[in-house]
């Protein structure tokens, strides 16, 4: 499948090769290696490091309204400490900054650790990698895509200093609470950076995916048909498919809400009486922001649940030493996730006055996303089953994540069902879904990848036993801290509440959120177990060697070194789809995608 | 003192900095890396998986005895007996498919866990498997869209019974206010150019139907077992009107009248005696008691449930359900829009 644009590459980078030889070094200075890099690799660290950041971020974030959540109105030097006398004066959080937190906190989860540093670090890594190009179509494009990236980053992290402090309006930012500065200080230049700040996370995104697609598309070596990727793969590229399709309404959503908020229009505004006046506004509606903004934002859970369940394909394949089961099915699934994931907006959308017609139909198509999921779920058992499971941190993880996406799973039948969402829509409920079912298995999915191809990423290796004690101390954490908001929800608390003691019937709570505070303040500190064997594995982590977890894929037959180009002699040639492990009359237990197939072998991916 | 805990951390890092480096220089030594996953890794977390399935189940269980009895009482509307009907079914259905998947997956993770000595399996696919979990799925989804939907058609069917009451609630940052139509049975039209200190929900003058309209705050009344239509406007913001003892809820959205309608089965006093709010208070009760707050009795609750600003989790307004002659006796109390005007 070499393309002519492949070819004339491959030419350019053999005569480049050689005269690299002649040289015997790079005449690259630290800028243009390290910063403004175009090499698929660093860029991927680039997203990475990034992310960690922005995670860490968000994680204080979350423990500053969980200790307002247990215990509202008890004074902690900590919330003082890191918000200081404005927003935490005596220790007490401000209902302001409550609402601001929780914003960011989605925000920066969302779209900065799960769709940016996810698919960013990971499509950038392995897309290259494991279908056998040099690099991504244009790495120009690449590297422009990192640094709108960070510059969105920085906005966005820049907005928690202002005086009137950043959005607040929820993650989902519904007008006219996000339009109107007279209705939350959090919608004056807090709203402003927060739309400035996601307008160029959009172009970074397209970029990216823009890479992602043409690459996967056009760039695959001899022998890589589309049939014999890996799930990684597959799952990257549908994932940039939805996002180029869905960003871009998200886009002219917030543009909309820009010009609503600066220019005085009324695309989201109508029949409004705020802050002692009626306003201007006639004939918007609010009802239409939110039709934009799930358009993306439905996909959106997909773009950050597919790269997660690709890692994990081949985690689970590589550490099973077991085929993938049901690879075909698996694309079909994630094509069909992919594809009901446009046309499942609505379900977000039962109780704002949209038609109930409109609903029923969404139910129809919400409740179809079950199949191919449940699929999914019973095919990643299925490999474990009869399997010689390998654990690894990385496929530790990799469980965890099944567990969680069948645990979050189970309620979103619920949830889609419009009858049975009329009493828990927008309550904890909602939250201990979406947190258990897309926060928990991205992020499980996330550590893994980090785990698995940490060698790829800095040449070294993590240090396994922190590895087994960060994984145990977050999943136990993580189901402490989601599992009880269930029974919030079944209670009718809803969400974003700066605190339940307004309402007697919320008393006898008191004790699910003090335990969900305790999980989450010991997951949180023990996420400094990974950030230690992180940064330390990088600089003083045993060296790699070449194949450490004896896997099939092409990444591993790259040498130990980021070099320019990847391969430093010609590209490798693939004879077989990516998951000959425990083949049958084989000596070892897996055969690479590089070694031909023998005569009369029968390969799974070619047909 | 400052200076012995500066001393202290400056001790522990290069404590931690030479383990470190005790570590890194035996690790030359062995003949197996750190990183490698040997059989005893394998079976020692192959267990640990198993042992975390229990502990995992069990957690779930107790969550379920300790806190089940504090979710919300049944239903005290008509449609919302159907929905927690429906409820039942689907969370019995979800439990038991959350509780076979994941023993599944822990079981096996325990069961294959690696060793060297053994291989796994080679079978990438099998049809029929694939099959059975494409097609047993969808027929259970059949039967959830088929229940779901037809209790939606009911519960949101736009016609209406002939002896409604009307209440329209009218949402603002942060507090609610509902108004009745008085005698006329007709809301007055409302234009919000006129909203103002003393016409706070923006009655249009010129509508004749608005001037025997009442208003009420802070408590409002409804009559037991006849059909209630809420109209539900805002004033600036989107705010959520949820009512969950009713299983009733719809936002309230500036620009445009959304709906809902429910028939209460349960006035607040034979709430009250119910067996299940009778424990329940006791618990929330026994509660307030140890933080020394007054005892409270049950109240039905209209709640904001759509974040609308600092105040969000303080807007709410007591809900009475009266029995019919009770409710007639309270609305003779109330004061028409008009009445209250020329006394202004």
């Amino acid at each position: 499948m070499s393309t002519p644009t492949n070819t004339a590459l491959e030419k350019e980078h053999l005569a480049h090769h050689d005269h690299v030889h002649d040289h015997d070094d790079h005449e690259e200075s630290f800028v243009s290696k390290y910063v403004f890099s175009m090499d698929h690799k660093v860029i991927s660290r680039q997203f990475l490091i990034t992310a960690v950041i922005m995670a860490v971020v968000a994680m204080v974030m979350s423990v500053i309204f969980r200790l307002q959540l247990a215990w509202p109105g008890e004074k902690f030097g900590f919330i003082n400490a890191m918000l200081g006398d404005k927003w935490g004066k005596d220790g007490i959080l401000d209902p302001n900054m409550y609402l601001a937190l929780v914003t960011i906190h989605g925000t920066i989860m969302v779209f900065f650790v799960l769709t940016g540093g996810l698919s960013g670090t990971f499509s950038n890594l392995l897309i290259p990698y494991q279908i056998g190009a040099r690099d991504m179509a244009s790495g120009f494009l690449n590297m422009l895509s990192y640094w709108f990236f960070f510059v969105s980053s920085v906005i966005m992290l820049s907005s928690l200093f202002i005086s009137d402090g950043p959005a607040s309006a929820g993650w989902t930012i519904y007008p006219p609470l996000s339009a109107l500065p007279e209705a939350i200080p959090g919608s004056k230049l807090g709203m402003t950076l927060w739309l400035a700040s996601m307008a160029i996370f959009i172009v970074s995104s397209l970029l990216g995916s823009l890479n992602y697609i043409i690459t996967v598309l056009n760039f695959r070596t001899k022998g890589m048909k589309m049939t014999r990727m890996p799930l990684t793969i597959w799952a990257f590229l549908v994932t940039a498919i939805l996002g180029v399709l869905s960003f871009p309404v998200l886009f002219s959503c917030a543009l909309l809400l820009i010009f609503d908020r600066s220019f005085n229009t009324s695309f989201y505004l109508s029949d409004i009486y705020i802050g002692g006046r009626p306003l201007d506004h006639v004939g918007g509606s609010p009802i239409l922001f939110e039709h934009l903004f799930w358009f993306l934002g439905h996909p959106e859970v997909y773009i950050v649940i597919l790269p997660a369940l690709g890692i994990t394909s081949e985690i689970i394949s590589t550490n099973s030493r077991k085929p993938i089961f049901g690879y075909r099915a698996m694309i079909g699934s994630i094509m069909a996730i992919g594809f009901l994931s446009f046309i499942v907006w609505g379900h977000h959308m039962f109780m704002t006055g949209m038609n109930p017609f409109l609903g029923s139909v969404f139910v129809f198509t919400t409740l179809l996303i079950a199949i191919p999921s449940a699929v999914k779920a019973f095919n990643y058992i299925t490999t474990i089953w009869r399997g010689n499971l390998q654990y690894t941190p990385a496929m530790l993880f990799s469980i965890g994540l099944v567990s969680s996406f069948v645990t979050g799973g189970v309620t979103g039948i619920i949830l889609a069902d419009s009858t049975l969402d009329i009493n828990v829509h927008d309550t904890y409920f909602v939250v201990a879904h979406f947190h258990i079912v897309m926060g928990l298995s991205a992020i499980f999915g996330m550590f893994a990848g980090v785990y698995h191809w940490f060698p790829k990423l800095f040449l070294r290796m993590m240090n396994k036993k922190m590895g087994y004690l960060h994984f145990w101390t977050t999943i136990v954490c993580a189901y402490g801290v989601f599992f009880p908001m269930h029974f919030l929800g079944l209670a009718g608390v809803p969400r974003r509440y700066y605190t339940n003691s307004n309402f007697p019937m919320f008393d006898n709570l008191v004790d699910v959120n003090e335990i969900v505070t305790v999980f989450a303040i010991i997951g949180a500190l023990s996420q400094g177990i990974f950030l230690f064997n992180f940064f330390y594995s990088m600089f003083r982590g045993e060296k790699a060697p070449q194949n450490p977890w004896k896997s099939n894929t092409l990444e591993w037959t790259t040498p130990m070194a980021h070099i320019h180009g990847n391969w430093p002699g010609a590209l490798p040639e693939v004879h077989r789809w990516a998951y000959d492990y425990s083949k049958p009359g084989k000596d070892k237990d897996f055969v690479p995608q590089t070694v031909p197939l023998e005569p009369g072998e029968s390969d799974e991916g070619g047909h | 003192m400052n200076l012995l805990v500066l001393l202290a951390i400056v001790l522990l890092i290069i404590a931690g900095h030479q383990l470190l480096r005790v570590i890194e220089l035996s690790r030359g030594l062995k003949k197996t890396k750190e990183w490698q996953v040997s059989d005893h890794d394998n079976n020692l977390m192959g267990k640990a998986l198993l042992l975390f399935m229990i502990v995992f189940f069990g957690f779930f269980f107790w969550q379920v005895n300790r806190w089940m009895d504090r979710s919300l009482p049944p239903a005290a509307s008509e449609h919302g007996v159907k929905v927690d009907l429906l409820w039942d079914a689907n969370i019995y259905l979800v439990t038991f498919i959350f509780l076979v998947t994941n023993f599944f997956l822990f079981w096996f993770a325990y069961k294959y866990r690696g060793n060297s000595k053994n291989k796994a399996d080679y079978i990438p696919h099998n049809n029929k498997l694939e099959m059975l979990w494409t097609i047993v799925p969808a027929i259970a989804l059949a039967f959830i869209i088929i229940f779901g939907l037809k209790y939606w058609n009911e519960i949101m069917d736009p016609a209406s019974a002939e002896d409604k009451v009307v209440v329209e609630l009218y949402a603002k940052q942060f507090d609610w206010t509902a108004r009745y139509p008085g005698k006329d049975k007709k809301l007055g039209e409302t234009d919000f150019r006129q909203i103002s200190g003393s016409n706070a929900v923006g009655l249009d003058t010129l509508d004749m139907n608005g001037n025997d309209d009442v208003l009420v705050k802070n408590e409002f009344h409804i009559p037991v077992g006849r059909e209630i239509e809420l109209h539900m406007r805002s004033r600036d913001v989107i705010h959520s009107a949820y009512l969950p003892h009713f299983r009733a809820q719809m936002n309230c959205v500036p620009g445009m009248i959304t709906y809902f309608k429910f028939k209460p089965t349960k006035t607040t006093a034979e709430m009250r005696k119910d067996p299940y709010v009778v424990k329940m208070m006791a618990g929330i009760n026994a509660q307030r008691a140890k933080e020394n707050k007054e005892p409270v009795e049950f109240d039905y609750l209209l709640l904001c449930n759509k974040i609308c600003g600092a105040s969000h989790y303080n807007m709410q307004m007591n809900v009475v359900v009266d029995s019919k002659a009770d409710y007639i006796l309270w609305m003779a109390k109330q004061k028409a829009v008009k009445t209250l005007a020329a006394k202004n």
